[in-house]
């Protein structure tokens, strides 16, 4: 786990596969990008790399990890760098991650590379950090299963300098990356946001090993008096994927169930516009995704159709977004649907999730 | 809002205080924090001086481990060393020769240690300061044990009693820190007993590693804070979550109190607990009152009494001006006509809070 591109993570685990290997142990790459990196490209002698896989698509070809090759060479252990890739259109799987979960379900063992800006829940801080919208990102729960995760550590300013000396990038991409991405600030709350989020992996196997027949977080829950249960309200707004990522992050933190729900209005069915549906299953499958259990529920008003739901299922938690837009698209989404849910829940924790807006445009 | 606006709180006054002190001093201080020994902090810290050295800076070792793994030997074979002074198990760093030989750089393994009887300082660490202030750069090494704030903590994991400590500030006056980190270890093979045994010892590590990350997250985001109020620039950057628990004579505290502890705790963020003054506040309101700010400290929150006529501007002015990510507030418990007139706190807070979470608790 790194924070910035240049920090040093492949050439770590290049390191590690090349100890491994002097041990004795079957090592392979089953991916490396090399970036143009001298230091790092060295680091490769004498290992194994799989040959990648060529994809025509749309008359150009691109190269991709060969997990099927690797599935047939069937070492004990795999070097696979870059993560949270994106496959090209017509491969096998949408994802690298994807391949990863295929090459451990076969047995081999994986050292794989990623920063922490791809991480699912962190989106919303990280948009606000940097300003820049990540796309590629690693749901929670994959990482979460990892055996280890290390934080891969560079001070900013030896970054910085690593940058102008050019070893991370050619020079005149160098510099707009200097501009940008790599401001001091922005580096330091990354590297910030790394170190926390490594620490609470580290805890979370920690408090798993201690109480291995209890649930991952049982120390904390039992700190709070009761078994926490959360529920998000997904409606057609932006904000939505913020409220779901938020909800998950928190319920993961508590060792707490999470569910999503949406609702549609009942009687004349047809009334919902259609882009108000695309956009309420978007996030029905973004939140499935998450592995959050959904439900669609009927009525006329979000609200009390919300909290009847809450009360029967005996939610603790209800997280709902604060609207981005006041929309006369989607009436549902009025401000009125967060003050009525405030006013209905008054036995419950209600949540406002808001838009933590990149720093410089709030 | 200006950024005079904040209130300080005593640890910006702290924060500014360290920075200018390392504005003072010309020497430039990095420190490489691990967690336990053998994770290779010697190897990264002598390694990063071969490159200097190669690089063409002029680099000296004023202090190595008394034990040395053969890759971290290697490298020493082309480094100059300024021999200690004192020998034996315990040698003082020879802060007199350094000045004499002026390098731009030295490097310090192991950053804590006591100093023999009639030394120039009783630490290490304070040998280290006077290099600096000579103009030198200085590159060291610690592990989270010898941290001195941390030792309780650390005896607690480790059951070890630990001696030669350094103080926070002085790692929280490093120009850069840069963590090493390894993996706890691997299950071992062997018998029942072995493997309990590596497991319990894989525990106190990974203990070990989670407190050497989130000191160094802590004194990353001082940086960040220190960097954004040289620039100008109010906190909101922050990777850190900062939790602010509102609380009212009749709030049921406890609740909120706990819950926003576990949360701080769990995302290893700050916790602020406010109240706003209010002048006709009877006696057994105000002894309520202190009883729930006694719980709120005893969790571990930092207490503020704010002033304001508008209870609701007070807290959404000093929520903005701290940086707050989640505002804990409760339900309103007044019904019927007086919030259709009046408006209604919660929702008051709720809009005013455009870039916070707002978490209402049942009361």
């Amino acid at each position: 786990m790194g924070y910035a591109a240049g920090v040093g993570k492949t050439y770590q685990m290049l390191e590690e596969a090349c100890e491994l290997k002097t041990r004795g142990v079957d090592v392979a790459i089953g991916y490396f990008e090399p970036h143009g990196r001298p230091d790092t490209i060295a680091k490769t002698e004498g290992l194994e790399i799989i040959p990648r896989k060529k994809i025509a698509y749309r008359g150009s070809t691109f190269e991709e990890m060969d997990t099927e090759a690797i599935l047939a060479r069937n070492p004990q252990v795999c070097a696979v760098d870059e993560f949270p890739h994106t496959n090209v259109p017509g491969s096998d799987r949408t994802k690298r991650w994807e391949d990863v979960e295929r090459l451990l379900d076969a047995g081999i063992d994986v050292l794989t590379t990623m920063n922490i800006q791809h991480l699912e829940s962190l989106n919303d801080q990280v948009w606000h950090i940097t300003g820049i919208r990540v796309r590629e990102t690693i749901p929670d729960w994959v990482v979460h299963q990892a055996d280890e995760v290390l934080m891969i550590d560079l001070t900013p300013q030896a970054l910085l300098h690593r940058l102008e000396r050019g070893v991370v990038y050619g020079r005149e991409k160098a510099e707009r990356a200097m501009r940008n991405f790599f401001r001091e600030s922005t580096l330091a709350a990354l590297r910030e946001l790394a170190m926390r989020e490594t620490a609470h992996e580290v805890e979370h196997r920690t408090l798993a090993e201690a109480a291995p027949a209890a649930s991952p977080a049982a120390g904390v829950a039992a700190a709070i008096p009761e078994r926490q249960k959360i529920l998000v309200l997904i409606t057609a707004d932006p904000a939505t994927a913020m409220a779901i990522r938020r909800a998950k992050r928190i319920a993961d933190f508590l060792g707490a169930e999470c569910f999503a729900v949406a609702v549609e209005r009942s009687g004349e069915a047809g009334a919902m516009p259609e882009a108000e549906r695309e956009a309420i299953d978007r996030h029905l499958n973004f939140a499935r995704n998450l592995r959050i259990e959904t439900r669609v529920l009927e009525g006329d008003q979000a609200a009390p159709a919300l909290i009847d739901f809450a009360r029967r299922n005996r939610i603790t938690q209800i997280f709902v977004a604060r609207p981005r837009q006041r929309s006369r698209l989607f009436p549902l989404l009025r401000r009125d649907t967060v003050q009525s849910i405030v006013n209905l829940a008054k036995d419950m924790q209600v949540v406002i999730v808001s838009d933590r807006a990149p720093a410089g445009r709030a | 809002m200006t950024p005079e606006a904040r209130r300080k709180t005593p640890e910006d006054f702290l924060r500014v205080a360290q920075a200018e002190e390392r504005a003072a001093r010309d020497g430039h201080l990095k420190i490489f924090l691990g967690y336990v020994s053998g994770v290779g902090k010697s190897y990264r810290m002598f390694d990063e001086a071969r490159r200097r050295r190669e690089r063409g800076q002029d680099i000296v070792v004023a202090a190595v481990q008394p034990r040395v793994p053969v890759d971290v030997d290697a490298l020493l074979r082309n480094l100059e060393v300024v021999p200690p002074k004192g020998g034996g198990d315990r040698p003082a760093i020879d802060v007199d020769a350094l000045i004499r030989r002026r390098p731009a750089v030295c490097v310090v393994d192991g950053l804590a240690y006591d100093n023999p009887p009639g030394a120039r300082n009783p630490t290490r660490w304070q040998d280290v300061r006077d290099v600096l202030d000579a103009g030198i750069q200085v590159i060291g090494s610690i592990n989270i044990q010898y941290v001195a704030e941390l030792s309780a903590q650390v005896e607690a994991i480790t059951g070890k009693h630990v001696t030669e400590t350094v103080p926070v500030a002085f790692l929280k006056s490093a120009d850069e820190i840069e963590l090493v980190d390894a993996p706890a270890g691997r299950p071992m093979e062997g018998s029942p007993e072995e493997q309990l045994d590596a497991a319990r010892r894989e525990q106190r590590l990974s203990k070990l590693r989670e407190l050497a990350l989130v000191l160094a997250a802590d004194v990353v985001d001082d940086q960040l804070n220190e960097y954004l109020e040289r620039h100008g620039i109010r906190h909101s950057i922050g990777a850190q979550e900062r939790i602010l628990v509102c609380i009212t004579p009749r709030a049921n505290a406890g609740a909120m109190i706990e819950t926003a502890r576990v949360i701080a705790e769990r995302f290893h963020g700050e916790l602020i607990t406010a109240y706003v003054n209010q002048p006709e506040i009877s006696p057994a309101g105000r002894a309520a009152l202190e009883e729930r700010l006694d719980i709120a400290r005893a969790a571990g929150a930092r207490v503020e009494i704010l002033d304001g006529e508008n209870p609701v501007d007070a807290i959404l002015e000093f929520a903005k001006a701290n940086g707050i990510t989640q505002l804990f507030i409760g339900h309103s418990q007044r019904s019927g006509l007086w919030p259709r007139i009046w408006g209604n706190p919660v929702d008051k807070l709720i809009r005013g809070t455009q870039s916070m979470d707002v978490r209402v608790f049942p009361q």
